[in-house]
């Protein structure tokens, strides 16, 4: 029973001890902060990996809140990494980097990740979704000083406040047609009672609504570029990762479980057109994007369409792919995200056209963004091929052929958005080409760290794929 | 089988030199080029090695390594050559090696460039040798993109980003679609497995291989070049640097058609059967419209461009014939053109360095400055022609014979493009190597280095090697049509 919260429990502690850490030491030696997250979270994420794991069958603990299973494990780790990469490219961020503050919010959002990928009931599941979001809320607007950012943050509060209360009037609606909270028992309800369709998809439609937000899936997707643009950039990148998976998570836990497709075959269609929206809508208008932060942010809501397929399959393919998807694009997306730090750290510009010359600027630097780019336009060996083969694998199966076909389509344009930055890297010409780019020692170890697993990813596939299967097994 | 992993070695040995590359000192170019060079050389002795041993009496499918992948999905990394493939990996190692010498001079960035070349090289060979679908995705998807980086970075000023895009994007597009129908078939088979060899054997309904065979065979049959899908094709030739076009039109686009007969073809062997008819009348506009089109060009390469366009169309004609003449001589054909094309770049970027133009017009006389390149250029212009006793009438005497039994009035069209290469290839014989030299060039003409002689000697020797003893190929060509013929229920 403890091991299944071993995870939320220790990261609380963590967030304790930051706390009074930030009350001892002096203002000069707060620099101690984010190592100490980065080691606790490291530390953190060893526990999880070795004590915390869940047999091969799923337990519900906690009165029927929580699910101790692989889903939960691995989105955990998902999450605890995404984390401490973060807090490692926040180092030297000028007012974030040394605000104990910032890392406690840090942590506190990924304790509320940890219980929405674990809860059981959708009262566990609005709370810690509340609990991730809140602390998100502040990090984006957390440099009061610069409006881009404070806009951002209170951007993303309005737009969460307005999704999250469609939501909640959709989780109500599932309460009162069953009478029921947990979700293993909604489901049970709804095979067995003969509710109307509409309003059943009513409901639906409203947690969509919400889960959405989340996920950046469209048409509730017009927050992320400039929240992403206007955030501190570590932040970003932590939004487009560890939120997004957990938005994922909490999909997976609702959707696949409580309506399954035998029953309630429609939403399927509703989460494929979501899908062919998201995705289509994310990479035309990347297209058109000269700042790098928007354009990942384009970028960040074609793949939430992507992975989407992986939804809209039902299948334990689909949750195979989307967990495969998930951890790929954690590395891939930090990696990107943590570039255009380090970018900014020495030039201080985000437009695509500053990257001009850089590959002879900083030939490593191009070379990692060389790796990530391709990866997130899905290119072996690197890990993006592999996820996005396994959606379209998971689509083809569940006979969403249609689907697939305009995934491979919207790949392409992705691709070509992808290859016209790297253009800026390798081809165009500027005049500071003399200027050397210094990376800081923590942004290269994480962004090596996130290399080579983009590599890895790629090329050796069982151990992942495996777990991604175990993860799959828990909901099918 | 107890022995050393060669395939395994040819595939990756470029990919781990190539990164290897990276962290290199930049500045040391001789190093680099060093390095190049020892890794082109010992890639290409032993795709003289495997092309040597393979056995023709033995086994269809030979040097054959096996390690699970992703066991899970069916997946494993499965090489192995057969009598089609086993000159194809032969081909691609004579390219990359010459095509590393033709490079010596690039002076921009020369590590990059000889990395992302041997990351590509990578690719092409681990398609050739794969017989695992996933793995042949895999590595085709890795020989596509580093061509947009080779092309934009290095490639001719004037049209290079607009030509390495349209280059990437179509590629890609007929990937990804090739790819569906990848998966369409690993989830039809109900097999669980991507093994090529296991798949010949699934029994997919007439249905659904004439849904999907078109799918996947244009997919592939885009870096073929197929009209109306080639015009990426001649815009992506000229604009690259030597050895990319080189490695582009002598080995990427076999590529393409060898994908496109090893899933399409011997996978969907129905599906080809009612569609090849009319893909054959799309394979004659490549071949008599390409050279065509060659032949009004006054650009140098474009010349060269279209001509592969049009080869290339010859190949893909042989295999949409289903019978055993078209095969052998599509299989030998992908090997004399990818030699011939290579030896023909390799020739346009030499003029080209000297002279620094590409107009036909202003050129002129160089056979007195450098006669070492001309005599190489004719006898790829004799191999473009067909002429007997030259590798291009070995590949393509079969092919036209293949096409007179399936319809002998496309063969009558088909061979006007004999006539119109030779008056194309002639026409710069006379404008570029013999006549005048223009004024304006007087004194610039130098002769090339001799290890440029020696990577155009090799070109030359394949040529007429094969030309003169067709034994070399052929009957390894043969064995591994007859499976080929097998599928298609011995058509």
């Amino acid at each position: 029973m403890i091991l299944a919260v071993l995870p939320q429990i220790s990261l609380l502690i963590l967030a304790g001890v930051v706390l009074v850490v930030d009350l001892i030491v002096g203002k000069e030696r707060k620099g101690v902060l984010a190592w100490l997250t980065i080691y606790g979270s490291a530390v953190v994420f060893i526990l999880t990996l070795i004590f915390a794991k869940p047999d091969s069958a799923p337990v519900e603990v906690w009165g029927g809140m929580l699910r101790f299973d692989w889903l939960a494990y691995i989105f955990n780790l998902v999450f605890i990494a995404g984390a401490a990469i973060t807090a490692l490219f926040s180092i030297g961020w000028e007012q974030i980097g040394r605000r104990g503050e910032f890392y406690i919010l840090l942590l506190t959002s990924t304790l509320g990740m940890t219980l929405m990928a674990a809860s059981a009931d959708i009262i566990m599941l609005f709370l810690s979704i509340e609990t991730a979001s809140i602390p998100l809320y502040v990090m984006a607007g957390f440099i009061t000083s610069d409006d881009k950012s404070a806009e951002a943050g209170f951007k993303y509060l309005l737009f969460g406040a307005m999704t999250t209360a469609l939501m909640l009037y959709g989780l109500t609606l599932l309460y009162g047609f069953t009478g029921m909270t947990n979700i293993a028992d909604l489901a049970a309800a709804f095979a067995s009672a003969e509710l109307p369709l509409a309003s059943s998809l009513g409901a639906i439609v409203l947690i969509l609504v919400g889960f959405g937000f989340k996920i950046s899936m469209a048409p509730v997707h017009f927050w992320a570029p400039d929240v992403y643009e206007g955030a501190p950039t570590p932040v970003a990148g932590f939004l487009s990762t560890a939120s997004k998976a957990a938005g994922f998570a909490v999909i997976i836990r609702l959707l696949l479980v409580a309506f399954p497709t035998d029953v309630l075959p429609g939403w399927v269609l509703i989460v494929a057109l979501a899908s062919t929206l998201t995705m289509t809508i994310g990479n035309t208008l990347a297209l058109a994007q000269e700042n790098i932060k928007r354009m990942l942010a384009y970028s960040s809501i074609a793949h939430a369409g992507y992975i989407l397929m992986g939804v809209a399959a039902a299948s334990a393919l689909g949750v195979t792919s989307i967990t495969y998807y998930v951890i790929v694009y954690l590395v891939t997306n930090l990696a990107a995200f943590g570039i255009v730090v380090i970018f900014w750290r020495a030039v201080g510009s985000d437009q695509i056209s500053a990257y001009d010359g850089l590959s002879r600027r900083s030939p490593f630097l191009a070379l990692a963004m060389l790796v990530a780019f391709l990866s997130l336009a899905g290119v072996p060996p690197l890990g993006g091929f592999i996820a996005k083969i396994l959606v379209f694998a998971a689509a083809v199966e569940a006979d969403l052929i249609w689907l697939a076909v305009i995934g491979v389509l919207n790949a392409i344009i992705g691709l070509y958005y992808y290859l016209i930055v790297l253009k800026h890297v390798y081809l165009f010409r500027s005049d500071d080409e003399d200027k050397k780019i210094a990376i800081a020692r923590p942004h290269a170890v994480a962004l090596g760290i996130c290399i080579v697993g983009i590599i890895v990813l790629g090329v050796v596939l069982t151990p992942w794929f495996e777990w991604s299967q175990a993860a799959a097994a828990a909901i099918f | 089988m107890e022995q050393i992993p060669i395939l395994s070695i040819i595939v990756l040995l470029p990919l781990v030199s190539g990164v290897i590359l990276f962290f290199l000192p930049g500045e040391r170019r001789d190093l680099i080029y060093r390095w190049a060079f020892g890794t082109g050389l010992l890639v290409f002795l032993m795709s003289v090695a495997v092309y040597v041993s393979f056995d023709i009496q033995g086994s269809r499918y030979q040097f054959v390594e096996q390690y699970d992948w992703l066991p899970d999905l069916g997946v494993s990394y499965y090489v192995a050559v057969d009598g089609i493939s086993a000159p194809l990996v032969l081909l691609t190692g004579i390219v990359m090696f010459t095509g590393v010498i033709i490079s010596q001079r690039i002076d921009d960035r020369p590590r990059e460039f000889f990395g992302f070349l041997f990351i590509l090289a990578t690719g092409v060979f681990g398609v050739f040798v794969a017989l695992d679908m996933f793995a042949l995705f895999f590595f085709y998807e890795i020989a596509v993109f580093p061509m947009y980086l080779l092309i934009a970075i290095w490639g001719w000023k004037e049209t290079r980003e607009y030509a390495a895009m349209k280059l990437t994007l179509y590629l890609f597009i007929g990937s990804v679609i090739a790819l569906v129908g990848g998966l369409a078939m690993y989830f039809q088979s109900g097999l669980g497995t991507f093994d090529m060899l296991a798949l010949e054997s699934a029994n997919f309904s007439p249905e659904f291989q004439n849904f999907w065979f078109p799918f996947v065979f244009f997919g592939f049959a885009v870096l073929g070049g197929i009209w109306p899908f080639h015009n990426w094709s001649p815009d992506g030739h000229v604009a690259a640097p030597t050895a990319v076009s080189m490695f582009h039109a002598g080995v990427l686009m076999k590529l393409g058609a060898f994908a496109a007969l090893r899933v399409g073809i011997m996978l969907l062997p129905i599906g080809a059967q009612t569609h090849m008819p009319w893909i054959i009348l799309l394979t004659l506009v490549n071949v008599v419209y390409g050279a065509y089109i060659a032949m009004v060009q006054t650009d140098f390469k474009y010349v060269i461009g279209f001509s592969s366009v049009s080869h290339m169309g010859l190949v893909a004609m042989g295999f949409a014939t289903l019978n055993q003449d078209g095969f052998v001589g599509a299989g030998v054909q992908m090997v004399s053109h990818g030699v011939m094309t290579a030896l023909f770049f390799a020739v346009v970027g030499m003029v080209y360095d000297q002279a620094h133009t590409r107009e036909i017009p202003k050129l002129g006389g160089m056979v007195k400055y450098m006669p070492f390149v001309a005599v190489a250029f004719i006898i790829g212009g004799l191999v473009s022609m067909g002429m007997p006793g030259f590798s291009g009438f070995v590949a393509e005497f079969p092919i036209f014979m293949g096409v007179w039994q399936f319809q002998p009035w496309i063969a009558l069209v088909a061979v006007i493009s004999i006539v119109i290469t030779a008056s194309y290839v002639i026409r710069i014989v006379s404008n570029v190597f013999f006549g005048e030299l223009p004024e304006e060039l007087e004194g610039h003409i130098k002769d090339v280095s001799p290890s440029e002689k020696f990577a155009l000697g090799l070109l030359c020797l394949v040529l007429v090697g094969v030309g003169i003893f067709p034994s070399t190929m052929v009957p390894m060509v043969e064995a591994g049509v007859k499976s080929v013929l097998t599928l298609l229920g011995g058509a």
